[in-house]
């Protein structure tokens, strides 16, 4: 018995400062954003709440444009993550409910590709491309072109295929029509992997860094990633406050989607890994 | 075999996969193969004209000093900073998946990083240990007498951007291992604690084996990620330098590309960098199918 307590406190001990290392730059940005510029400078550097938030959050808010930023990213977020999740029901509806036509599996190999081809691979044609389109600076550029997802197709193909077979043969008794049965009984079936592909998609778009730094150019359509960039001065000294304060705003809708969805988010997968 | 819809709808199979397939030629197979052919070309100073060059672009990478260089530390940083981030994740989603007081509070704080992009956790890791106002070079400085500055050391900021980069990629990696975890049956594990296995024994006997499909998907996923976001720490923070220790492939391919405007040049590297990924990508495919244990 006493062997157990031991060790259990140990384990404690372990997690405390494992959970401590991993939550403290958190903490730490967060303590950094209410200080003043005066204090950031000081040695030894500072840990502790500072006198200075509201005017930090203000100046952050302000200087970067942060309610257009937000905006911006928030709407290519949601619009990204939706077409992804409509492209790729849609195309593993087609692959897992439909007999043999003609060129399945090699619409289904042109689709899996995309796995070999992330942005770096093909970055100077498909920005000479949004040129020749006149999408550069514009929403199109920043939206359009990332709506096919293996991942989505897979996931939800997978999940169709754990789907028993009675439930169609049922339907089709009853004289149902592919878009009924889509409609009616495959989407709230799938309502928890939607979920979890919309949060790893919202997460993944309002992240991107290298095409927006390459596409935009204007405040209209510039994201948070890069408006947190531009209050970093290469020539003078950084007010480390008021960037913390506008990463503190940056991070706070990922984060919002990701706890609130972070049950389904884990359901999803669960679920995936049954078969 | 599972049953379908009759063959008078096919026309609607095609109808429902046209957008995903349009966008992927037009933007993503399109372009790639575009890249293969700009690569054998090079612009004139003035960006006016492309001349064939062949295969010169590549001669020149190969035999580049600085291209080695940006291959060299990106693999080693992907690496490194890959076997970090997935031993530690597993380790506390192992620790954390147990009913022990508390185990709520511990989880839900160990997933926070997944919501930083590359570029924030850069930043945010920057500072903590940045040379004049870092708390966390600070006190290393004090405590061992060593002076942590990624500003002019060349191998401070490589082991700044393996920290930044493995600390995002924990959060991700947990949220996994967790959901993965969650599908060991305890009483698998109970039959095995009462035949006297140690947690060791249990761990790898038993629950390794179980999750080693995540854990390989994982792996995959991981180096593909950490090998090519990592740009958005390197962009915001040390821009390559010091003295090119932090000039990872995807960081030249940007400049060469979009600031010197050599696009032949960086076209010759995203074939070099598709190279890689088609072999990690193949790899994939070839292993997870055998060396991973299925439930």
């Amino acid at each position: 018995m006493k062997k157990i307590k031991v060790s259990r406190l140990f384990l404690h001990l372990f997690l405390i400062i494992s959970v401590s290392l991993i939550a403290f730059p958190i903490v730490y940005a967060f303590l950094v954003s209410t200080l003043d510029v005066n204090q950031v400078y000081t040695s030894p550097p500072q840990l502790r709440f500072g006198s200075n938030l509201i005017n930090n959050y203000r100046e952050a808010w302000v200087s970067s444009n942060m309610g257009r930023l937000l905006l911006n990213s928030g709407f290519i977020s949601i619009v990204t993550a939706l077409g992804k999740i409509v492209l790729s029901i849609c195309a593993a509806f087609a692959f897992t409910y439909f007999g043999n036509f003609k060129g399945k599996n090699i619409l289904f190999l042109i689709i899996l590709i995309t796995h070999m081809l992330p942005l770096p691979i093909r970055i100077v044609p498909t920005y000479q491309l949004m040129d020749n389109l006149n999408w550069l600076d514009s929403y199109y550029a920043l939206t359009v072109p990332f709506f096919a997802s293996a991942t989505g197709v897979l996931l939800f193909r997978q999940f169709y295929m754990t789907i028993p077979h009675s439930l169609l043969e049922a339907s089709l008794i009853d004289g149902i029509t592919p878009m009924r049965f889509l409609w009616s009984i495959l989407l709230p079936l799938s309502k928890s992997n939607i979920v979890a592909l919309f949060t790893i998609e919202f997460i993944w778009v309002w992240n991107q860094y290298l095409w927006p730094l390459v596409v935009t150019n204007s405040e209209r359509v510039r994201v948070v990633q890069i408006g947190l960039k531009m209050l970093i001065p290469s020539d003078a000294q950084p007010e480390w406050n008021v960037i913390m304060a506008a990463l503190i705003i940056g991070v706070i809708p990922p984060l919002v989607v990701y706890l609130t969805l972070q049950k389904s988010l884990v359901e999803g997968f669960a679920l995936q890994q049954d078969k | 075999m599972q049953s379908k819809f009759s063959k008078k709808y096919n026309f609607l199979a095609y109808l429902l996969l046209s957008p995903s397939i349009i966008i992927v030629i037009t933007f993503l197979i399109y372009p790639s193969l575009e890249s293969l052919y700009l690569s054998f070309f090079r612009s004139t100073p003035f960006g006016n004209r492309q001349i064939f060059v062949g295969l010169e672009n590549f001669a020149r990478l190969l035999t580049s000093e600085t291209y080695w260089n940006s291959l060299g530390r990106s693999l080693i940083f992907t690496a490194i900073t890959v076997f970090i981030s997935i031993s530690f994740s597993l380790l506390l989603a192992v620790l954390t998946n147990k009913n022990i007081r508390g185990v709520k509070i511990y989880k839900s704080l160990l997933i926070w990083p997944f919501a930083f992009s590359f570029a924030f956790s850069g930043i945010i890791w920057g500072v903590l240990m940045h040379p004049n106002v870092g708390i966390m070079s600070y006190y290393i400085q004090l405590l061992t007498g060593f002076e942590f500055n990624w500003v002019n050391s060349g191998s401070a900021a490589f082991i700044l951007l393996i920290i930044a980069s493995s600390w995002r990629m924990l959060g991700y990696n947990f949220i996994f291992f967790i959901a993965a975890l969650q599908n060991v049956s305890p009483s698998l594990l109970e039959s095995a604690e009462i035949d006297g296995a140690n947690p060791f024994i249990k761990f790898w006997k038993i629950t390794f084996p179980l999750i080693s499909p995540i854990t390989f998907f994982l792996l995959i996923m991981n180096t593909l990620q950490v090998f090519f976001l990592t740009f958005g720490i390197v962009d915001v923070l040390t821009k390559g330098g010091p003295a090119r220790a932090t000039d990872i492939v995807t960081y030249k391919l940007f400049r060469d590309a979009f600031l010197s405007m050599r696009t032949g040049y960086a076209s010759a590297q995203s074939i070099i960098l598709f190279v890689i990924v088609a072999g990690i990508t193949i790899f994939q495919f070839k292993y997870a199918g055998k060396k991973v244990f299925y439930q």
